[in-house]
């Protein structure tokens, strides 16, 4: 509760819970809230600016932008959610595994996730998502795959640091076994560490999400992402720069949105997290 | 000294190797493969078989990746599916537009980011301050290929005064001016989205080391502001900054991809997009394996360079 209550006196961060709040609501009501249908072309309507009809104007096949952004909306946070919770499974489970049980398996767990690092995430989805499709589930799954090295490496230190305090040793003294101070000990303890990083997490997957519908390879026409909106719209930059622009912006406030909150979360759940404070 | 090295390099060629093993496996276990793109259109059974054959598909999953091994360790990635061209010589083409443009990045970035996050951590609470902040936040929330175009609007479209992309016009690849103007967009655009994390990290590195009681001692004794901060603060608090650059590096070429592909640059962030919807195993792996490279090789500088930044450190 008193974190609930520092985190509500953080400006910033309520200010990014209210984008990530608003985004959310949005992906979830689509259907409702959405003016036109997404998927409906009308030659006669296309490329006209903002107007009080189309308030974020229409793209080269007539269809309402506005609307678009709102089903985009869906589909980025749909593949942003699932992507982020495997990440952070994965990650959780692995960087646990790795802290507590120390030696031989820290070592090895710790090497594959080098190894992940090593290569750009980019590089490395593009070349799963290519050759393996590239549907909702299938991006996000890869996406998670490649980014729980991050997240073990996080968890890990965090659970080392917990693993040398003494009510791990009164635990393990009391007869808990390993499954037990592994999960109510150490992974609880870490919570907080774990929950800032689903939130910053949820931003770069977006962006990650984005930029491979950009190269052709998320969500696939006429399902509206923000990032294929962006590749339709780079032809008519010249004539119309909305096209480009208002899917880049959705982008752009729901990922500043996360990472508000994300380091609002971070200083009301541990101050010594703080950034620079 | 000499021991340290000798380990880490030989961790790198274990890590290339893990890296290797990962791609390969991916590939393999892909469905489908790159007969389907090479022929093109409908084919029968038999003119895959023969295709997959012809380029050593047919052989067991080990053999092939034991003879890809061998023939790397010797400078041979072997080559590519599509055009036949060695994919070394492919790869190390595209290396050079790429190294110039995430180095330009790079460069530019800690330019910016280096001065703006210690005038922010030594005038805190101040507009410096909110300003890097804002920078820093919003940095890392840009989506980088839509930030590209964005340049493009407003710098090529609107105001006519870049180039929008390439890397310099046809008949003038030799002309240093021409190839610096179709620089700026695309370095601007990486240097901008690292400029944050760089600028962030710097201003907490400062703060910390402001605080320490060899600060104040250098204050007590009367040494100007400009050489405590410049001399004794910001030398320490660019340790963290070092590691921060050094694991930024994948983000960095990452970002490559997107950029490139924007601005039409031709770097290896291209050559892999295009390989990868080509099926294009070998220089898929050839890519992989050299941005791999690049950055592991980077990690290990920036370890090496923790020593001359603090003598404190020593190699065990």
């Amino acid at each position: 509760m008193r974190a609930l209550g520092r985190l509500g006196r953080n400006q910033r961060g309520v200010l990014g819970g209210l984008v990530v709040a608003v985004m959310l609501a949005a992906g979830t009501l689509a259907p409702l809230i959405a003016p036109y249908s997404y998927s409906t072309q009308s030659l006669l309507k296309r490329l006209q600016g903002p107007s009080a009809a189309h308030w974020l104007g229409t793209d080269g096949f007539g269809r309402d932008l506005l609307t678009r952004v709102i089903w985009g909306s869906r589909v980025s946070l749909e593949i942003g959610f699932l992507a982020t919770s495997l990440s952070l499974v994965v990650g959780t489970l692995l960087g646990g595994a790795a802290a507590y049980a120390g030696g031989r398996a820290d070592t090895a767990i710790m090497r594959v996730a080098d190894m992940f690092m090593a290569i750009p995430a980019l590089f490395l989805i593009l070349v799963v998502v290519a050759l393996f499709g590239s549907g909702l589930v299938n991006t996000a799954l890869v996406i998670g795959l490649v980014t729980w090295a991050h997240v073990a490496r996080v968890v890990r230190a965090e659970c080392l640091s917990l693993a040398a305090r003494d009510f791990v040793d009164a635990a393990r003294a009391l007869g808990a076994g390993h499954p037990r101070i592994l999960g109510r000990h150490l992974l609880v303890n870490a919570l907080p560490v774990i929950v800032v990083q689903a939130t910053l997490l949820l931003g770069q997957t977006i962006l990650i999400e984005s930029g491979l519908s950009y190269l052709g390879l998320g969500a696939q026409p006429p399902l509206p992402s923000w990032g294929n909106m962006i590749v339709e719209g780079r032809q008519f930059l010249a004539s119309a720069w909305w096209v480009a622009t208002f899917p880049g912006v959705a982008i752009f406030v729901t990922v500043l949105g996360f990472n508000l909150f994300g380091d609002g979360l971070r200083d009301a759940l541990d101050p010594r997290l703080r950034a620079g404070n | 000294m000499a021991r340290y090295v000798a380990k880490r390099c030989a961790y790198a060629v274990l890590m290339l190797f893990g890296v290797s093993l990962i791609l390969f496996a991916i590939m393999r276990l892909a469905p489908g493969g790159p007969e389907a793109v090479l022929i093109g259109g409908e084919f029968s059974p038999d003119v895959a078989a023969e295709v997959r054959a012809r380029l050593g598909l047919d052989r067991p999953l080990l053999a092939q990746y034991a003879s890809w091994v061998l023939a790397a360790t010797r400078g041979d990635l072997g080559r590519s599916f599509k055009t036949g061209d060695p994919v070394a010589t492919l790869v190390l083409d595209r290396l050079g537009p790429t190294l110039q443009l995430t180095g330009g990045a790079l460069v530019l970035a800690l330019s910016v980011a280096l001065p703006l996050g210690v005038l922010a951590a030594v005038r805190r609470n101040t507009v410096w301050d909110a300003l890097a902040s804002s920078v820093s936040l919003f940095g890392v929330s840009f989506p980088s290929f839509w930030l590209g175009i964005m340049l493009i609007l407003l710098f090529s479209q609107t105001l006519g005064l870049l180039p929008p992309s390439g890397l310099s016009e046809y008949g003038r690849e030799g002309d240093l001016g021409a190839r610096l103007r179709h620089a700026v967009l695309p370095t601007l655009t990486l240097a901008l989205i690292q400029m944050a994390s760089f600028m962030r990290f710097t201003r907490s590195s400062v703060l910390e080391v402001l605080e320490q009681d060899y600060v104040r001692t250098a204050r007590a004794k009367g040494v100007p502001d400009r050489r405590v901060i410049w001399h004794h603060a910001l030398r320490n608090a660019l340790i963290p900054v070092v590691t921060v650059v050094g694991l930024s590096l994948p983000v960095l070429v990452g970002g490559a991809v997107l950029t490139e592909t924007v601005f039409a640059w031709p770097g290896i962030g291209r050559l892999a997009v295009g390989a990868v919807f080509e099926r294009d195993y070998p220089v898929i792996m050839g890519v992989n394996l050299m941005v791999s490279t690049v950055v592991i090789g980077a990690n290990l500088l920036t370890d090496l360079a923790y020593c001359a930044i603090d003598p404190r450190i020593s190699y065990r």
